[in-house]
């Protein structure tokens, strides 16, 4: 077991992401779709990325997905795993993998996401094993 | 004479200095310009397109056109990060066909060495992706390393194979003077130094290293009146790939189109090309790269890179002659000036005496900017000996 990177840099959200990071704070994953074409984007924008319809909609993931890929950063005061996550709704996350044992993580693996408080009010959506 | 062409690289200059203690960028700009015009047998006030990125001082090319004492009528300061100077040239090449100018001056330089500096930028919250990427620790290594890390799953690729492309770069270095890593190393040399972001181990990642580089475009006209030195450009292409609306895909980069469209251009195929100079700020970089641009099939790369076969006089295809930024030079850590250069050296037969290609009439540089697991713009040149 590994704890987990204890410097989180704050987010800077440009003010079209700003309900993402109102949903963490709340324990909620939140993501993006739009009611026009139905495609589901990240990271979330106000202009779908598909059609460019801006009727767009957030709505709350399940939390849970599977490792696409990972990385133990090594030479950082703590190691700690940065990852891209493949949600079940179809799109992948950078993220962290936290509370897992480093050399037993594989692609493919499930997970699931945790909310992970941090300075300024943020909450950090960070996965670990399902 | 031989194949038409937009235009021709006349001057090519890299800074010697890797530990720039007592220069500014402004004054490594100068100098590096000053160099070129002087390899092409032009003076300042010949030039009339400059062309820079990011790293010049002040905003877009305006500080360094007023620092250089130039009077220009085409400036561009496209930034795509190490990949600039390569889409520098492709634009050049059209701006002096279209007649907008008919020397164009590309200048590179930077000390992050001395400044201690080789981080990403700072990023505010007008950057849309940056929210969803900087809290989670992403650093230059380990978005690299998640690429490596699913190339490795998809297609079984191993540390030993990628090592090979530091072993490559090594052996080339010990040729060249300027080189910051003149020592050559081994695979296990490689895979025994220590690991910094899994599967990346420390000899797999590039040089931090001040100086930088120039080269000097000028139109066929003129390049007639400078003789033999002129190289080709025959092709460009540059592309950006992203994380695709979340549909993220670390197999590959944009140089699958980079490279199409300047190979469509050139009128000419892999086969064709006698070496190669390929942005390697980490060897995985390499490694896809030979694969977009169709050196070898995709998830055949860590096969193609093994046992030499990228060592000048040893494999198939030459690549990093001079020791490229694994170990020669990475100035401002912006790696595609210096692949430009060397490819104009090996055209020109100027190379290191054990590493110049015999016969080389065809050479591809390519160059990686911004990131390779999140938004990379890639470009592809190939450019062609005098007569080619
Ligand atoms: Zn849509």
């Amino acid at each position: 077991m590994s704890a987990s990177y204890p410097d989180y840099p704050i987010p800077a959200p440009a003010l079209d992401a700003q309900p993402f990071w109102d949903g963490t704070a709340l324990g909620k994953l939140l993501l993006k779709r739009c009611t026009d074409c139905g495609e589901t984007h990240y990271y979330p924008r106000a202009i779908c990325p598909y059609c460019f319809s801006s009727a767009t909609e957030w709505y709350e993931a399940t939390g849970r997905g599977t490792i696409y890929s990972f990385s133990v950063m090594r030479r950082a005061p703590v190691p700690y795993v940065i990852a891209y996550v493949r949600l079940e709704e179809g799109v992948t996350m950078m993220t962290n993998i936290i509370d897992c044992d480093f050399d037993t993580l594989a692609i493919d693996d499930a997970v699931k996401v945790v909310f992970h408080p941090i300075k300024g009010g943020f909450s950090l959506p960070l996965f670990t094993p399902a | 004479m031989g194949r038409a062409c937009k235009a021709y690289i006349a001057g090519a200059f890299e800074h010697p200095t890797r530990h720039a203690v007592d220069q500014s960028v402004a004054q490594l700009h100068a100098e590096v310009a000053r160099g070129a015009l002087a390899d092409a047998g032009l003076s300042k006030d010949d030039v009339d397109g400059y062309f820079c990125a990011g790293d010049a001082p002040g905003l877009g090319g305006l500080s360094m056109v007023e620092y250089m004492g130039l009077d220009v009528r085409y400036v561009d300061s496209t930034d795509t990060g190490g990949s600039a100077y390569v889409v520098h040239l492709g634009h050049a090449a059209e701006a002096i066909a279209a007649g907008k100018c008919s020397v164009a001056l590309i200048t590179l330089a930077g000390r992050p060495r001395a400044a201690a500096k080789a981080t990403l930028p700072d990023y505010d919250n007008d950057t849309p992706d940056t929210a969803f990427e900087t809290p989670f620790n992403q650093m230059i290594v380990n978005n690299y390393a998640m690429a490596a890390m699913r190339h490795r799953h998809e297609f079984a690729t191993t540390a030993e194979q990628l090592a090979w492309i530091k072993v490559a770069a090594s052996h080339h270095a010990q040729h060249n003077e300027h080189a910051m890593l003149r020592k050559v190393v081994t695979v296990e040399d490689v895979v025994n130094s220590p690991m910094i972001s899994d599967p990346l181990h420390r000899l797999d990642c590039c040089v931090v290293s001040d100086g930088g580089g120039a080269i000097v475009m000028v139109s066929p006209e003129i390049a007639k009146s400078l003789g033999d030195r002129c190289v080709k450009v025959m092709g460009q292409g540059e592309a950006v790939k992203t994380t695709n609306r979340g549909q993220v895909d670390l197999t590959f980069t944009a140089g699958v189109k980079s490279g199409a469209i300047a190979f469509e251009e050139a009128g000419l195929t892999p086969a064709d090309i006698d070496m190669v100079t390929i942005y390697d700020s980490f060897t995985i970089t390499v490694l896809i790269t030979l694969e977009d641009l169709g050196f070898c099939e995709k998830g055949q790369g860590g096969r193609f890179v093994s046992d030499g076969n990228l060592i000048s006089g040893v494999g198939k295809l030459p690549f990093n002659t001079d020791g490229g930024g694994l170990c020669n030079n990475h100035p401002s850590n912006r790696g595609s000036m210096t692949k430009i250069i060397e490819a104009v050296r090996q055209l020109r037969g100027e190379a290191h005496p054990r590493v110049q290609v015999p016969d080389c009439t065809f050479a591809l540089a390519h160059g990686s900017g911004g990131l390779i697991s999140t938004r990379l713009c890639s470009a592809t040149a190939i450019l062609g000996r005098n007569d080619a």
